[in-house]
């Protein structure tokens, strides 16, 4: 019986199929022309990295899957492992296929990175993280890729208070990589009541501190960044461009209103609530969708005084809780992109009726943030917005001066 | 009678509570009415050339009346109005 050697095999089929450069592949997938690339490189190979808007099928599953990938036969498909040898055998499998325009990407992924283009990092769960995280894997609303998606997240909250407490935790327990924390203030015996991811040994410290310490002890996968600083109209674009999401947990309206326009202006997607005795608002303002903004909904503040704070009226200690969950809830669900957001929906929870229900937001076509013909072009003095009277923060003892207490 | 409902900080002109019944063809005759019984609301909802104050969110079932006809906005009695303030706090 006769045979060819693998090496004999290989010069063959380097005659019968057609090779692309790594170069000619990075122009192709440049043009924007519909290309497919295959991947079959071993899953621990792939794991290491990859080329971006590669889709992995290893050899071994090539013929058994590809067909759902890429039903029409004719086409276009690169196929690529690790230095393009692999990647022939592969392509003579999808011609056998009937696969009519392939091509087998010499050099592969090595020649890639080699080349200098740029690829995927490694992005795999480790061990640890599979056990820690296994009851968010298994739904196939997350699975390991919305896990993924999570640990590459980054979500600010403004203020580490009532709602920034419990949004903190659970994001911190869900895997958000990166969560970010404006707040000026130092933690009070007051706070403890509802702003549970303080402690009474954090009294008079920094509350970046304390829930950064409380972060890190829960969850090592999150990396924390403290804002010790109020978050002004100087600051708030360097500050939020750094994020995803942001998450409102602030307690006066100069920076509800601050933080609308920052978001509206830079294009972040903002979860909101606010809280007042036994009553909750929670909505999702994501104007890069064409929903509402924080304006569309109050378009003008109260005059100082007349809606009271929770300093002065006072806060059921589990409200926040509720309310905050919520809002962890609406930014995993942008971040993994699934289920309906809460936009363009007002969230009302009443904790004494035991109720909740909800109303329609809008989009103001004439909002001077989001409307059509936008005459806030870049951030504005909130305070005189708000008709509040120049309050510089008082630094004395550490202690923060709120503007509009909370 | 339209059911109102009432939020926490205007609840101290109501003896505390969070649904009242009232009645008025249109959301600024329902509001003068509200008046002689809870005396003090109205001056919470409205300007006194008579028009809903524009931080005060009102909505006719899930609608919010701006995007109706505001004040003239008709109310029917199975019609159930929310008054919605807006709330700073977070912390």
């Amino acid at each position: 019986m006769s045979y060819i050697t693998s090496d004999q095999l290989i010069a063959k089929l380097r005659k019968e199929i057609k090779e692309v450069d790594v170069h000619e592949l990075a122009s192709r997938m440049k043009s924007g022309e519909e290309l497919t690339l295959i991947d079959v490189r071993e899953p621990d190979e792939w794991a290491q990295g990859r080329i971006k808007d590669s889709t992995h099928i290893p050899r071994g599953f090539l013929e058994l899957r590809v067909e759902a990938l890429v039903p029409d036969r004719n086409h276009p498909i690169a196929v690529t492992c690790a230095g393009g040898t692999r990647s022939l055998l592969a392509a003579r499998d999808l011609q056998e296929l009937g696969y009519t325009n392939v091509v087998s990407v010499a050099g592969g992924f090595n020649g890639w990175k080699n080349a200098g283009y740029p690829f995927a990092k490694p992005q795999i769960l480790t061990d640890e993280q599979r056990q820690r995280y296994s009851r968010h894997t298994i739904m196939p609303e997350v699975g390991e890729e919305g896990q993924l998606k999570l640990l590459d997240a980054s979500v600010l909250l403004i203020g580490a208070g009532g709602l920034g407490s419990p949004a903190g935790i659970y994001l911190a327990a869900a895997g958000v990589g990166k969560i970010g924390i404006v707040d000026f203030d130092v933690v009070d015996t007051s706070n403890l009541q509802r702003q549970i991811i303080h402690r009474l040994e954090d009294v008079d410290k920094p509350k970046v501190e304390s829930a950064a310490r409380t972060i890190n002890q829960l969850n090592p996968d999150v990396k924390v960044v403290g804002h010790r600083t109020q978050l002004t109209s100087q600051n708030a674009f360097d500050i939020i461009s750094q994020y995803d999401i942001v998450i409102n947990g602030s307690d006066n309206f100069p920076t509800r209103y601050l933080v609308n326009d920052a978001c509206v202006l830079l294009g972040k997607k903002l979860v909101d609530a606010s809280i007042f005795r036994f009553e909750g608002q929670v909505t999702v303002f994501d104007t890069t969708n064409g929903g509402p903004c924080y304006r569309c909904l109050y378009p003008d503040p109260p005059p100082p005084g007349e809606v009271p704070s929770c300093a002065e009226g006072g806060v059921l200690g589990v409200l926040p809780g509720i309310i905050g969950s919520l809002e962890a809830v609406e930014a995993i669900k942008l971040i993994l992109d699934q289920g309906n957001p809460l936009t363009g929906r007002l969230l009302l929870y009443d904790a004494l009726e035991a109720e909740f229900r909800e109303v329609k937001v809008r989009k103001n076509p004439d909002c001077p943030v989001c409307g059509t013909h936008p005459t806030v072009i870049e951030l504005i003095d909130y305070e005189q917005f708000c008709g509040i009277p120049h309050v510089t923060p008082v630094a004395a003892n550490g202690v923060g001066q709120p503007v509009l207490a909370g | 009678m339209t059911t109102v409902r009432i939020p926490s900080p205007l609840r101290r002109y109501t003896n505390g509570q969070s649904k009242i019944e009232g009645s008025g063809a249109t959301i600024i005759e329902l509001f003068g009415n509200l008046e002689a019984q809870y005396p003090g609301i109205k001056s919470r909802l409205c300007d006194e050339d008579g028009q809903i104050k524009r931080y005060v969110n009102v909505f006719v079932n899930d609608e919010e009346i701006r995007t109706l006809r505001g004040a003239d906005t008709p109310v029917a009695e199975k019609d159930e109005v929310s008054i919605i303030p807006a709330m700073a706090g977070g912390r």
